[in-house]
This record gives C-alpha cells, structure tokens and sequence, in this order.
C-alpha cells in the first residue's frame, strides 16, 4: 500500500475569505473547561468565585449526572459580600477552608475567576497566594480567569494551563524531558502518544496538564513542545516565556492530522522518516480504514461550523481532506492564525472562515446555504432540527476523546450517524 | 459568600426567561455576558423544545467595559425589535450586568419602540429563579392588565396561572386541570404565562376569578388581580385525590356552581389501589420528602393520607414559602428542612434512613448514593422529566399517575416478604433489587456517615454477620437502632442478642 502521507502543503491563509463579526454570541464562557479539566486532574478542585449563574451554568453544562460528589463548586457572591472588599476576603478564606477540610484528598486548588468577580476587581491571584501559603505545602492554590467577559468555552483550559505552567517543577537533578505536549487530552489518547512517542524513540515525554498536581511535567529553558489543542495561546506564550520551544504542527485529528503532528516531532528531534513510519504507520492505516465507511456516507456533503470550541478550522480540515465533506462556512470563536497556519493551509479554497458571531445573522447565513449537516452548540440544535437541518452538538466534540488513530473512526462516526440516522427514521 | 456544589434553583433572570419562552410575542432583551447564553439548552435540550427562546443578549466582552456597554444594550434591543416584531418586550439585566449598572430599563424607554416594554429589577444576588419567575409574570401582568370590558362577567369563568416553560409537568397539569374545569361548566378566559400572548394578558380582567396552579410563579400576579381587578383566587392547589376534591369544591364556590355532580362525575383508582390488600405492605414506610413548597406540601398529604405512609422528613429549598411548610411540618411533628444546600439535605436523609425519598433529580442522587429507593416529585427539572407519555401530578389522572410511580421503586408487597423468610437465598442478596427493576437498579444501604457512635466495643462478629441477614433495604435502621438501643443502656458489646432486644424494644 502506498502510504498517504503529505508534506504539510506550503499554502498561506490569504485564499481564505474571512469575515469577522461583532454581534450576538452563543458560546459558553470559560468556566466550562471545568467540565472536562475536573476530570482530567484528580487531585485538583475548582473553585468558581461567582454568581448563581456561574454554578447554574456549569451544573448545566455537566448535566446533574455526575454521580460522585464532583471535584468543584461554586462560591456564590452574595449582597453582603458586595457591600464591602475587606469582608469578602475573609469569606473566601472561610469557604476555602471549609472545603479543603471536607476534601483532605484535594492537593490542588484553582480559584476560578467569573464575570462578577472580575467586575468588582475581585484579586483572586492575591487570593491564592495568601491561600497557598495557608495551605502548603498539602495544597498548593493557583488562580485563572474563566469569566465569559474575558474567555470563551475552551480559553478557560488555556487559562487554566496557562496556570499552570510557573509552577512546574524545576527537579533537582536539573533532568527535563525533552518534549511536552500541552493540552487536556482524554487518558487513552494520551497512553496512544506515549506508547507511539516511545516507538520513534521519545520514551520520556510530559504531559501538560498532568493526571495528578504532584506530576505535573517539569518544564526549562529548550523543552520543545508540540500543541494537542489549538485553542491554547496563552499556555504557549506562558511556555515561551519558560524558554520553550514550539514545535509548529497540524492538530492530531484523524490519520493526515495525527501523522503530521507526530513528523512535526520527528523532523524537529532529527529522528528518522522510517522510525516515524514504523511507529505510525499500522496506525495510520487503522485511522483509514476505521474512517472508510464514515467516508463513503460524506463524501460531496455540505458542512456549516457554528463558532464554539476552537476545534473548528482542524475540524473542517479533516472532514474535507479526510472524509470528503465540502465546508461552507467554518466559524470560530477566535482565530489564531499562528497555530493554525498548516490547518487553514489546507482548507479548501474558498472556504468561508468566519471569526467572532452575530448568531441571527449566522443563522440566516446557514439557511440560506442549506448545508447537509450543520455543527453547533446545544441551543441551536433542536430548533434548527425542527427547521429540517442535520445537526451535530459540538460539545461532544469536546468531551469525547477524538485525537489520534485510534479515534479517528470514533471522531468521524460524531459526523455520520446524524446523517445516517435521519435515513433510518420513518417518523 | 455561599459554597454551592449543585443549585435546586438558577438565578432569577432564568426564572424571567421561563415566563418569556412560555409566551407567544414577547422578546426578553437580556444584558449579560455571552456565557449566559447557556441558558438556552435549558429550554432546548431538557425540555426539547424547537425553537430557540425569545432572548437576545447583549453579550458584552470585557474590553466593552471601559466603553458604551449601554450602547450595546441600545443596538441590541433595537436590533431585537426590528427582527422579531414582538408585542411586547422585557428588559432587564443578568448578574454581571446588575453591577455595571447600565439601567435597562432607561435605555430601552429611550428607543421609545412603539410596543409596550417592561423592565425587570431582579436582584440576582439576593433571590432566585421561582422569585425571578413570579417578578416577571407580575410585572408583565401589571403592565399589560387593561380594566375589563364588558360590565357583565360571567361568574362560571376562570384565568388559569402559573404554567411556564421548564416548569415540573406544567402542561399535563394544565391540560388535566382545562378538562376539569370545562367540566365544571366553567369557561377558561386565559391561560398564562403558558402559550399566552401579550393580548392574552391584556384579557385577564375578564374572567370571575382565578386559578393558581402554581404560588410559586403566580402568586404575587393572583394577589395583585385580587386587589386591583376583585378577582378572588384558589389556594388550593389539585396534587391528590382530596386536594383535588377541595379544589373542586373551592371553585364550585366560587363560580357558584354545585360541587357534587363534578365530586361524582371524577374520580382516580388511587382510593381502591390504596384499599387492595396488595397495598398493605405500604402501610408506615418511612418517607422523607424534599421539594419547592408546593410539591413538597401535596406530597406530605398524599403520603399521609392516600397512601398510608410515615413521613419522617419535609422540606423545601422555596425560602419564599418557607411558612406554610414549617406549618404542615409541624402537623406532622417535625420541623421542616428549610435549605438550598444540597450537602444539608443529604445529611439529613443518611441520618433519617427513610424506606422511600420523594424528591428532586437532586435527592434522586444522594438516594441512589445512599441506596433508597426515591421517586421525583417537583423541579428541578431534568430531561427525564419530560416524558413522551401524558404523566399530568394535578386532578384526579395525576392522582393515578403518583400512585404507580410512587409505588413503583418499592418491593412489593409478597416478595418483601418472602425476602424476609428466605433471606440467606443466594439471589436475594444484598444487590438483588426489586425483580421488576431490573438487576442493579439499588445498592445497599451505606452505613450513615453520622450514625451514632456505636457503643464502645462495637459489634460482635456473630452480631454483625446476623446483621447481614436483615434485608438491606432495613439494614441500615436495624443497625442505627440497634446502636442507640446499645448506646442508651450502656451496652459496650453489642452482641445477637442486643440486636433481637432492640428489634423487640422498637417494634412495640
Ligand atoms: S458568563 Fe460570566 S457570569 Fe455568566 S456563567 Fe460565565 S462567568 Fe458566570
């Protein structure tokens, strides 16, 4: 079988028409991250400093399904707390020590900052660190913003790594790994990596965030890193800042994405094209024909991103390259052009990028476009099904694990079995 | 500063925007940041509804601030006018915006639409979704109200209050309560807020009276059309067999009309089911029962009186409506639960091992954590709350409807029993659930986290390993009254016969 396998084609981003917009946003905020960022530290508790509202919204947004007492909260603001900023310090003190003495298994506390308290200047990095001092060394308290004045859906994780990355441990023996790859993503995907990092000869790779606070990989001056997400500009300028090094890469999404995101790691360690083959290519042919039957169900099809996650331009790359799918318009909360390069460089032309939203207008946009399959958050779907549209809720696109070979087949089933259920339905 | 792990209630402007998506025409105009904007899969996806609320917000960012977010509250709902043409329109603001002070209200009235527009004050530090709801629905009613028309008013016509959109089976209650009323004889003018227009409003004068089906949300409009329309209102709300027969008498009364025929036209299998020998396995189980004050107060009842059970525990997260539930609390003896703290109520069930919760979603998990068998009765809502068939809790078919599902995450009556005889069968074990469950739909009851010390010397190995044979859905009473027992008389090992001494000292 004659590999795949492309050189990242060379094409700029300036084919691309953009359109920015300023209107009606229907994205979630920051505090979000939560859901998943919980889940992914296991030792680490989230603590919202907010309103009703910000519990509601991540309640919400978690589904009360969460059976387990979950490892975050909500430090609701209330009226006394607004009438003057001495007391509220003192509250938050008084809730955090509550809380760290219900949970003696917590060993990393993030004060999340919200849209109320940033607008009554709430300093929660003051906070943490009068907390942290409280509390080490058993519990180390870090702050980051989440507020949906200031971050949107997936910009809480960057913040939250962002976070993160002072504090990653400088170990003694000066011993650093040589790669990093920054980005929550799902267990198995990350034991994917490593087994495939340690087959090209990278046995010791980190893993930003880590699986629990008192793992978090070290970090120094010449650790390279690649990026699994591509949402994550300020972790990378806080790794630049650390004197890391960006490997620049395509994102780990299906067969061409996971191959070029692990060559980008081969070319800049010089290992050579045949480790990076050996080590991949029973993948990249499992990623294929995983994707085979998926692609054979949306090739020709017609595809509209509504902005939510930052995934979409990787996303609309892969559905075109790998699946066949034909993208109308591919919206985005927030376009980081310098991540995203490879990605928008192998869009194809003409492909409508949107960045910001006006949703109404957006919406008038999709219908007129009559797109096949349209992908968009939880407030839109059901009304655009009921317009007659095929929907699929982006946040699965989150909150399933999606990157590399193995997830290829999974990640294109997310598009497919909307299509194919509505050829099933006789309703 | 409160440490809140799950909320029984959003903030009030969620409860403003369950009047504006219940409505026909109105278009809520919401100043808040763009994550608030969850609010709509609230509505889209738990309830399924298919089209998007009426709300357009504003979605301000944080480098607005220092600039014209009042502005941006202008564009916004000028933008909102020219695109959805509603009749009516509210504004107001969400928790962030209340700080930044930006007087909705005022800004809307400088755009002077040519429709009708009225601003909410919703304090969204101080109160909650149900105050936000019944704010709203007053405001909208005090605003749009017109004095009646005509000077005759038929005395057999009612208005119908309190249906909202995420409301607790609101529109099978509605449609239950319709058919009861048209009954009657009795015309229904409007229904609101639930599929109402703005017009709708205007026409509530018209009507004798009204009914409240639900305080929480219709209260204040109630009061307020009593004193200012002479519109008398219900107080009875029909959750139960007897409610429902007293609210038929109270609007017989009201609209003048002979309560009997209706009295004997109705009637639920509830009263017979509950007769039928089969039932006598419910007689005394323990029930702790948490909810909004309207749910929680029917259920008190019905357990009570229609079912036959022991309620051991009532409460609500509804401060507003906090006095009549102490009230009925006290009737039974107890003192109600007055809380919104999730971790306070869980406490409480560990501590009081009851044999059934009647619940929210909320305590549906700390009774599956715990290992109780539970039934949802009140919001918050979930998806499952929703269901495709008609499952209305008011009048005399909701009456029907709670007693199968109450009674359906019970054991029934003989294999309780024959679960009590051959307790050591390999199948009857601590995970065997009831058989029409399904396998692994309970778990054993968890020792309480706050049992009582048991005395010094705990339990002796036989004692413990006789303690396993009791069925677990007792289990854990049998251990916390066996402790007491122990405790009280200073016994330091408890031993089998402590816990036989004990099951004959609490079974007198
Ligand atoms: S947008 Fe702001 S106020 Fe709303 S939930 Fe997010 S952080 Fe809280």
């Amino acid at each position: 079988m004659n590999l795949p396998f492309r050189a990242p084609s060379s094409g700029g981003c300036n084919d691309i028409p953009i359109l920015r917009e300023r209107g009606q946003r229907e994205v979630f905020c920051g505090l979000t991250g939560i859901v998943w960022l919980h889940r992914k530290i296991q030792d680490a508790f989230f603590l919202v400093v907010g309103s009703r509202t910000c519990a509601h919204l991540i309640q919400s947004a978690a589904g009360v399904m969460i059976f387990a007492e979950p490892r975050f909260a909500t430090a609701i603001i209330d009226e006394r707390d607004l009438a003057g900023l001495s007391e509220i310090d003192a509250e938050l003190d008084r809730v955090v020590n509550r809380l760290l003495e219900r949970r003696p298994d917590i060993k990393m506390l993030f004060l999340v900052g919200s849209c109320p308290s940033e607008v009554i200047k709430l300093d929660l990095k003051r906070a943490a660190a009068r907390l942290s001092q409280t509390h080490s060394p058993k519990v180390r308290v870090l702050n980051y913003s989440g507020s949906g004045i200031e971050t949107t859906f997936t910009q809480g994780e960057d913040a939250c790594l962002a976070a993160l990355v002072p504090f990653s441990p400088l170990p003694a023996n000066g011993y650093v790994p040589p790669l990093l790859v920054a980005g929550a993503l799902s267990d198995v995907a990350e034991d994917q990596f490593r087994r495939i990092f340690a087959d090209m000869g990278l046995s010791d790779v980190g893993f930003l965030p880590a699986r629990t606070a008192g793992t978090m990989p070290a970090i120094a001056p010449g650790t390279r890193y690649l990026l699994a997400q591509p949402f994550l500009n300020d972790t990378a300028r806080a790794l630049d800042e650390r004197g890391a090094i960006h490997i620049p890469a395509p994102f780990p999404l299906g067969a061409e994405g996971t191959t070029g995101w692990f060559r980008a790691a081969t070319d800049a360690f010089g290992i050579s094209e045949s480790k990076l083959r050996a080590a991949t290519e029973a993948g990249h042919i499992r990623a294929r024909l995983a994707m085979e039957p998926q692609r054979e169900m949306l090739a020709g099809k017609r595809i509209f991103f509504f902005p939510d996650s930052q995934l979409e331009i990787p996303l609309a790359r892969f559905v075109s390259q790998e699946l066949g799918m034909e993208p109308v318009e591919v919206g985005t909360p927030y376009l980081q052009r310098a991540h995203l390069a490879q990605e928008i460089g192998q869009l194809p032309a003409g492909t409508m990028v949107s960045e910001g939203q006006d949703v109404e207008k957006q919406l008038d946009r999709c219908r007129a476009a009559k797109p096949d399959l349209v992908v968009c958050g939880l407030g839109l779907a059901n009304p655009l099904e009921a317009e007659g549209f095929t929907t699929k809720w982006s946040i699965e696109l989150v909150f399933t694990p999606i990157h590399g070979y193995e997830q290829a087949g999974d990640l294109a089933r997310l598009f497919s079995r909307p299509l194919d259920r509505r050829t099933r339905l006789g309703v | 500063m409160q440490l809140t792990l799950w909320t029984y209630e959003g903030p009030p402007h969620i409860g403003a925007m369950r009047i504006a998506t219940a409505m026909d025409g109105l278009h809520y105009v919401l100043h808040a940041p763009q994550g608030d904007t969850y609010a709509d899969l609230l509505f889209t996806m738990i309830e399924r509804r298919n089209a998007r609320p009426p709300v357009t917000y504003t979605t301000f960012q944080a480098r607005d601030l220092g600039g014209d977010t009042a502005e941006l509250f202008k564009t916004a709902a000028a933008d909102a006018y020219a695109r959805f043409k509603p009749k009516a329109m509210i504004v107001g603001a969400s928790c962030t915006a209340e700080l930044i002070q930006d007087d909705p209200g005022g800004l809307a009235k400088a755009l002077a639409l040519p429709i009708p527009v009225i601003p909410l004050e919703l304090p969204s530090y101080q109160k909650k979704e149900n105050w936000g709801a019944a704010e709203t629905f007053y405001q909208i009613v005090r605003g749009l109200a017109q004095p009646r028309r005509g000077a005759e008013v038929n005395p057999r016509s009612c208005n119908i209050l309190g249906p909202t959109a995420l409301g607790f089976r609101h529109r099978d209650d509605l449609a239950e309560i319709v058919k009861l009323l048209e009954g009657m004889g009795i015309a229904v003018n409007v229904v609101a807020p639930l599929d109402a227009t703005p017009d709708d409003i205007r026409r509530i004068p018209d009507a004798a009276f009204n009914v409240v089906l639900y305080p929480e949300t219709a209260e204040t409009a109630g009061r307020w059309l009593e004193r200012n329309f002479k519109q008398p209102m219900t107080s009875v709300v029909p959750i139960g067999v007897s409610a429902t027969r007293d609210f038929i008498a109270q609007v017989a009364k009201l609209a003048g009309l002979d309560a009997d025929a209706a009295l004997k036209a109705g009637g639920s299998r509830l009263p017979w089911y509950s007769r039928s020998v089969d039932s006598t396995y419910l007689t005394g189980k323990r029930v702790f029962i948490f909810g909004d004050a309207t749910h929680a107060m029917a259920a008190a009842r019905i357990a009570r009186e229609e079912l036959g059970f022991e309620v051991v525990g009532l409460g609500t997260y509804s401060r507003e409506f906090a006095r009549p539930v102490r009230e009925a609390a006290q009737k039974l003896g107890l003192e109600a639960l007055i809380t919104d703290d999730y971790l306070e109520v869980e406490a409480k069930v560990a501590e009081l091992q009851p044999e059934l919760v009647l619940g929210t979603q909320m305590e549906r998990h700390i009774a599956k954590k715990l290992g109780f068998p539970c039934a949802v009765i009140s919001a918050p809502v979930h998806v499952q709350d929703f269901p495709a068939r008609y499952s209305p809790q008011m009048g005399f078919e909701g009456a029907n409807v709670i007693f199968d599902s109450w009674v359906h995450p019970l054991m029934m009556g003989l294999e309780e029993h024959l679960l009590h005889m051959f307790r050591n069968d390999f199948e009857f074990n601590d995970k065997a659930a009831a058989s029409h469950l399904g396998h692994g739909a309970a778990k054993p009851a968890a020792a309480p986290a706050n049992s009582t010390p048991p005395a010094q010397g705990g339990w002796a190995p036989e004692a413990e390993k006789e303690l396993q044979k009791v069925p677990f859905f007792v289990r854990g009473k049998a251990r916390r009254n066996t402790e007491r027992f122990a405790t009280e008389r200073g016994i330091n090992l408890i031993t089998i016969e402590t816990l036989y001494d004990a099951k004959a000292h609490y079974s007198r």
